[in-house]
């Protein structure tokens, strides 16, 4: 085991359960398509929400945007799997919350340094993956 | 100002058998079974029965031939307890009937099958149950310095209450020390194996009536406080425990403590009150932070109040006594979430086959949990209020 808390996270090889996109969320999925972190926001109030929303949770404003993140933030909290819901995922990985620079939560998973590097506050910077043909999904990796 | 349920009684708590498997069953057939056997413990007549709640309502309205009654389809676990309360209270019912089962689901892997989340917020980085409750359980950590063995211990007492309970699906299994918990697999950091909930089947039935029909019962128990506390959907944003759906509210890592502060306003009592804590314990982490949320130490004390002994046999708090979710059984949506219950009336009635409270007289039972953003809490009490 120790050989593997050492082993560089990695994205999981295409195969994996993928996301149904909705319509709500188009624009965070075309934005990965094109390599951009894309996240909704609200225009009236400048909340920066967990999900598209229909109504501001904030302010009750139904003013839904969309804004580019600069993809910088730190490590919030993260878990380490190694028991995997579904076999595409490969062990291990770790799901994180982000914090972003902008004052968004954003989940994700962290790739490109070893298990046992994690720790609260790490600096990390988005970077896309092709999950199929038609998604990409955002990872972070630690600031060098 | 009279109570909101001095009116109703439970009078009937019944679980079946719980197993891996219970082969011939399926989720409505073992819930009646729990029925039969609620209304049996509590001596009324199914024809009695005028009001049926719970996700085999219909059935159980359908199989028992109790038509024309209210039915309420609920899903829920407490909160479906707290809405037979209230069938009573407004006058619709006298009798009501909650029942949940689960049987013949699965395919028994390894993660509860209705944990997983489609959600596309969450479903491509490999997210399940463990894993949401392990995001809330590591900022907890860095944020308060709980520790691995401290969560550990919380699962040791819990499996250990369920080694010595002879309903247990893992009755004998143990008993348990947290080094027997940090030595198992781990599944998601910090959670390994026995830190979290097992996959079972069984059913679940209570019985609430109407206080004059309840009024010869010795055994009844009454409902003395409830509150319900959720954040929004379970599984589909990222769990934050500093999230704060508006200024000036809880975080969600908080969950519950609204509830708790609303159960004890209802009845008039305080965390100090509480004999014994029936909490639902998906995972380790929840036993430390609902001490916190509830009130039975400050917030960032439930690693070090879990240390003290305080929620083991003789302790302060003895917690979740039938061995929860963990040992004694986590049959599906709903009958693991009435099965706090049962065994809180069981505490009451000073009817458990182990692990009875002694002189027990405040149950605190709840549900939920943080990485699922809600959390229902029922107070019962021995006394009626």
């Amino acid at each position: 085991m120790s050989s593997d808390h050492a082993a560089l996270l990695a994205p999981p090889p295409p195969g994996f359960p993928m996301p149904r996109p909705s319509e709500r969320s188009e624009p965070f999925w075309s934005g990965a398509r094109e390599g951009r972190l894309v996240l909704p926001f609200c225009s009236s109030c400048r909340a920066r929400a967990l999900r598209a929303f229909a109504v501001c949770p904030q302010c009750t404003a139904t003013a839904l945007a969309w804004e580019q993140s600069a993809g910088r933030g730190t490590l919030y909290s993260w878990t380490v799997v190694w028991r995997p819901p579904h076999p595409g995922f490969v062990v291990p990985y770790a799901p994180a919350v982000v914090g972003l620079d902008e004052g968004w939560w954003f989940l994700s998973a962290i790739v490109g340094c070893a298990p046992d590097a994690l720790r609260e506050g790490l600096a990390l910077q988005v970077e896309f993956h092709p999950a199929s043909d038609d998604l990409a999904l955002p990872y972070f990796r630690p600031v060098a | 100002m009279t109570h909101p349920f001095r009116d109703v009684a439970v009078v009937g708590a019944f679980n079946t058998p719980q197993a891996r498997r219970l082969p011939g069953h399926d989720s409505a057939s073992i819930a009646l079974e729990a029925a039969l056997g609620a209304l049996a413990d509590a001596g009324i007549d199914a024809g009695d029965v005028d009001g049926v709640v719970g996700q085999a309502a219909a059935e159980a309205v359908l199989e028992l031939g109790l038509g024309p009654c209210v039915r309420r389809p609920s899903g829920l676990g407490i909160p479906s307890i707290v809405d037979a309360a209230t069938l009573i209270t407004t006058g619709q019912c006298r009798v009501v009937l909650v029942l949940a089962g689960g049987a013949g689901l699965r395919s028994h892997g390894s993660a509860a099958p209705w944990t997983t989340p489609p959600n596309e917020l969450v479903a491509g980085f490999g997210l399940f149950t463990a894993a949401e409750f392990a995001l809330m359980a590591r900022r907890h950590m860095v944020t308060y310095g709980t520790t691995e063995s401290q969560l550990a211990t919380a699962a040791a007492v819990i499996r250990t209450n369920g080694h010595h309970n002879p309903d247990a699906v893992y009755h004998g299994r143990g008993p348990f020390g947290p080094e027997d918990i940090l030595a198992s697999p781990m599944v998601a950091e910090p959670f390994h194996l026995l830190d979290c909930a097992t996959v079972s089947e069984g059913g679940c039935a209570i019985v609430l009536a109407r206080a004059d029909i309840a009024a010869r019962d010795p055994r009844a128990v009454w409902i003395v406080g409830c509150g319900s506390d959720s954040y929004g959907p379970a599984y589909t944003v990222a769990p934050v425990w500093d999230f704060t759906p508006r200024p000036g509210v809880r975080p969600a890592g908080w969950v519950g403590a609204g509830a708790a502060q609303a159960s004890f306003t209802m009845a008039g009592l305080g965390p100090a009150d509480v004999d014994v804590a029936e909490f639902y314990d998906p995972f380790s982490f929840e036993i430390i932070r609902q001490l916190e949320a509830y009130g039975f130490c400050e917030l960032g004390q439930g690693g070090p109040m879990v240390e003290s002994g305080a929620i083991g046999p003789g302790g302060s708090l003895p917690v979740t006594t039938d061995g929860g979710t963990m040992s004694y059984s986590h049959p599906g949506i709903a009958a693991q979430q009435f099965q706090r219950v049962t065994r809180g009336v069981q505490q009451l009635r000073g009817e458990c086959p182990s692990m009875q409270v002694e002189r027990a007289e405040v149950a605190l039972c709840s549900n939920g949990g943080s990485g699922a953003l809600f959390t229902d809490v029922l107070l019962l009490g021995k006394g009626r209020p």
